[in-house]
């Protein structure tokens, strides 16, 4: 008796909710950052809101500030954000302090499978542990570090022939890191239709974490490692390997002989501006940004064209991009989830991609059409096959300002030598890792 | 009988407060009107500061709130004298801070002495020089960032002008040489203001009669500024080094708008750093142990400037 009433009562109370889920409709706010796939991600987000009856709001902050801004919500346990699309360096963070919840539970109920997204993005976007089938997010928006250039420069007869008598071969994207070196030097300075125009647009930033990504642009393909042996956190000569010193050494001659004057705290938006103003012939940026340039009516078009990181000693990107989570502290768990499975849908990540977000969806990137469907899709899924991730522990933060310190130091203030740099800096990361009670 | 301000306060008073307040003495009273501002005090500042001497003796990490605390001594106090780093930071601090009063009292006074002068437009000069210090740092800091800018920055034309290099072959923000030099050339251009205002309270404040009776005594124009002005002076001057020199030890603003510290660590002042280690970073416990050595130098500074400062005043 006393089972069945409870029985009843269980029952009863499901009811109830699924009636409630059904028939309230909530304010859901997405915390993301400021950037172009937001606006997509806004217009995507209608449907949700013409089916679910749910309204949608959207809280954008400007890079930069997005990292301090969040985690101190997060810290603080603040309930602006239902959702959070979260830098994949937070999920160590995320899962270990509680600010995300658990998806596995929901992921099974509602038949949502990881093998659909791309190993890379679940990997790097969802799990922690890394790489063990524990899910705090959901791939939302894959994204590496890719460049750009004048293609219509490239193609200039003048130019082509200018080239090759200064280094003896044909101007087009570089194959290695050394001819991407070598064509942003041969710019430097050079004069075209009147301006003088610079090489390249590297990263250089010093605040958040622009020159670590700019930097690790030229570690990866050189073949660095964060540990000997993952999870072992041994960074003698992993972290200060010769190939990592010669990496590091590349990066700063390139930020001395092929950057424009004054390029010494130089993000997103600075590389973004130096080329739509004509300044530079290539630039490092985000494939976020790529359907925002290419539609620019001044240097987008037959102007531009796309390649990824060029290789050195193998292949290597550095990886940006984010999950989707929900956030543990919002009230409104039930709806941040059923926004989750709406974006979950092969269909609406089909719409994703085609709105300029990039979608981590199998069915969308194995799609026999996709490599075609845009002029830097074939380059998108060539740098998500050999993308490489900072480290997402829990004290992320720490690790993150020490290098960018040691970074900056070396390479724009011209401080001790490369190997001193790195050697630095498995100090600054000891110390952390034993602060953690991981060493 | 004649109304004193106690007949008036009492008849003032509500009738059912009259009587709560019946019986209790003056010294009680006392404490009722000055015992919520000191609860302030005591919430406000005295309470944080204890709390963060116990927590600059922990690993304790205001982002990890699960995470077992544990007491390590003086361990952060140790790293923190012992980082070269953070002497660099100090170093860069006493840079900032040395080269911007020298600056601003040496300009200040000059401009206070001019100003003095009665002069046709006086008055229009004074506003004109003081607009500076009623911007807000960030907007300062984000103009004298384009200025500085090697390219298009005004800046960078003048000296050209005045030197025939090339704009863009300096760069006053992004060079090692050059970027301590260009915070302090911001700060006292927006600050230096401040100190003429108070050198020239200082100046009005000198009776003429002293220099009417120097006049008589035959005493020339030098004699009469450095044994007059200056010394009836100095007590101003030594109130604007002190406003100047707090303020500016706790410099944060300005500096990250300019160069957010680099290049490299190169401006990365005490304030910004300690910003990084207990806001970015994190580490609460370290952040406080730091705190509290700058807390303890600048009080130690401070209380022997001010004890200075009045030996002055009293001569």
């Amino acid at each position: 008796m006393k089972h069945s009433k409870l029985t009843t009562v269980s029952a009863l109370s499901l009811a109830v909710a699924g009636l409630g889920g059904a028939a309230q409709a909530d304010d859901l706010t997405l915390c993301w950052a400021a950037w172009d796939p937001a606006n997509a991600l806004v217009e995507l987000s209608k449907e949700f809101e013409a089916q679910s009856g749910h309204n949608m709001s959207f809280e954008f902050i400007p890079w930069p500030n997005f990292a301090d801004r969040m985690l101190n919500e997060l810290n603080s346990g603040g309930k602006l954000c239902d959702l959070l699309i979260g830098d994949s360096q937070w999920i160590g963070g995320g899962a270990e302090n509680g600010h995300y919840v658990k998806l596995n539970d929901f992921f099974d109920a509602e038949g949502i499978s990881m093998d659909d997204f791309a190993e890379a993005t679940v990997y790097a976007y969802s799990t922690w542990p890394k790489g063990t089938p524990n899910y705090y997010a959901l791939p939302a928006m894959g994204d590496a570090n890719g460049w750009f250039y004048r293609k219509d420069w490239f193609a200039r007869d003048d130019i082509r022939a200018a080239f090759k008598e200064a280094t003896g071969r044909e101007l087009g994207e570089p194959k290695s890191q050394k001819e991407l070196l070598e064509i942003a030097q041969f710019f430097q300075g050079r004069e075209i239709d009147g301006q003088t125009v610079y090489g390249a647009a590297i990263f250089t930033e010093r605040g958040s974490e622009g020159i670590t990504m700019g930097v690790t642009g030229a570690l990866y393909p050189w073949g660095f490692k964060y540990e000997n042996t993952p999870g072992s956190y041994d960074m003698e000569g992993a972290v200060n390997s010769p190939e990592a010193v010669e990496a590091l050494e590349f990066y700063k001659e390139f930020y001395e002989t092929a950057t424009p004057p004054g390029y010494t705290n130089s993000y997103m938006g600075e590389s973004l501006d130096a080329f739509k103003s004509g300044q530079v012939a290539m630039a490092m940026n985000w494939f976020a940004f790529f359907p925002g340039l290419y539609a620019d009516p001044d240097t987008g078009g037959e102007k531009i064209d796309f390649f990824v990181n060029p290789p050195q000693n193998q292949e290597g990107s550095t990886l940006g991009g984010q999950g989707i989570s929900v956030v543990a502290y919002s009230d409104k768990q039930e709806a941040a989830l059923e926004y989750i499975k709406w974006f979950a849908d092969p269909a609406v990540q089909q719409k994703w991609w085609d709105l300029g977000g990039y979608s981590a969806h199998k069915a969308v990137l194995e799609s026999p059409d996709f490599p075609d469907s845009a002029p830097f899709a074939g380059d998108f899924l060539e740098a998500m096959g050999a993308v490489q991730d900072f480290w997402q522990e829990p004290a992320y933060a720490e690790l993150l300002i020490a290098m960018q310190k040691r970074m900056h130091d070396y390479i724009v203030a011209d401080q001790g030598t490369a190997q001193e740099a790195l050697d630095k800096l498995i100090e600054d990361w000891t110390e952390v890792f034993e602060d953690e009670g991981k060493l | 009988m004649s109304e004193t301000p106690m007949t008036r306060a009492a008849s003032a008073t509500p009738p059912s407060v009259a009587r709560r307040i019946k019986g209790l003495s003056d010294r009680a009273i006392a404490w009722i009107f000055v015992g919520p501002t000191i609860f302030l005090l005591l919430a406000i500042n005295i309470f944080p500061l204890i709390w963060t001497v116990r927590l600059s003796f922990t690993d304790y990490k205001a982002n990890r709130a699960g995470r077992e605390i544990k007491n390590v001594g003086f361990r952060n106090y140790e790293r923190i004298l012992n980082d070269s780093d953070i002497w660099l930071n100090m170093q860069a601090t006493a840079h900032f801070l040395f080269w911007t009063i020298f600056f601003q009292v040496l300009i200040g006074f000059t401009l206070a002495y001019l100003i003095n002068k009665k002069f046709k437009g006086n008055d229009l000069w004074t506003t004109i020089i003081v607009l500076p210090m009623m911007l807000s740092p960030a907007v300062v800091g984000n103009f004298w960032k384009f200025l500085y800018q090697p390219q298009i920055g005004l800046f960078n034309y003048i000296v050209a002008f005045f030197t025939g290099k090339d704009p863009s072959s300096f760069e006053m923000l992004g060079s090692v040489d050059l970027a301590p030099w260009s915070i302090v050339i911001v700060d006292t251009w927006m600050w230096t203001p401040f100190v003429m205002l108070i050198c020239l309270a200082g100046l009005r404040s000198i009776p003429d009669y002293i220099y009417e009776a120097a006049e008589i005594d035959r005493a020339s124009k030098l004699r009469q500024f450095f044994t007059i002005t200056i010394p009836m002076v100095l007590p101003f001057l030594m109130l604007a080094v002190l406003f100047r020199g707090i303020e500016n030890f706790k410099m944060f603003d300005l500096v990250v708008q300019l160069t957010g510290g680099g290049p490299g660590s190169t401006t990365e002042l005490t304030s910004i750093n300690l910003k990084r280690e207990a806001f970015e970073k994190w580490r609460t416990g370290y952040a406080s142990a730091y705190a509290i050595i700058l807390f303890v130098t600048v009080f130690g500074l401070a209380s022997i400037y001010v004890k200075a400062l009045n030996k002055v005043k009293e001569r």
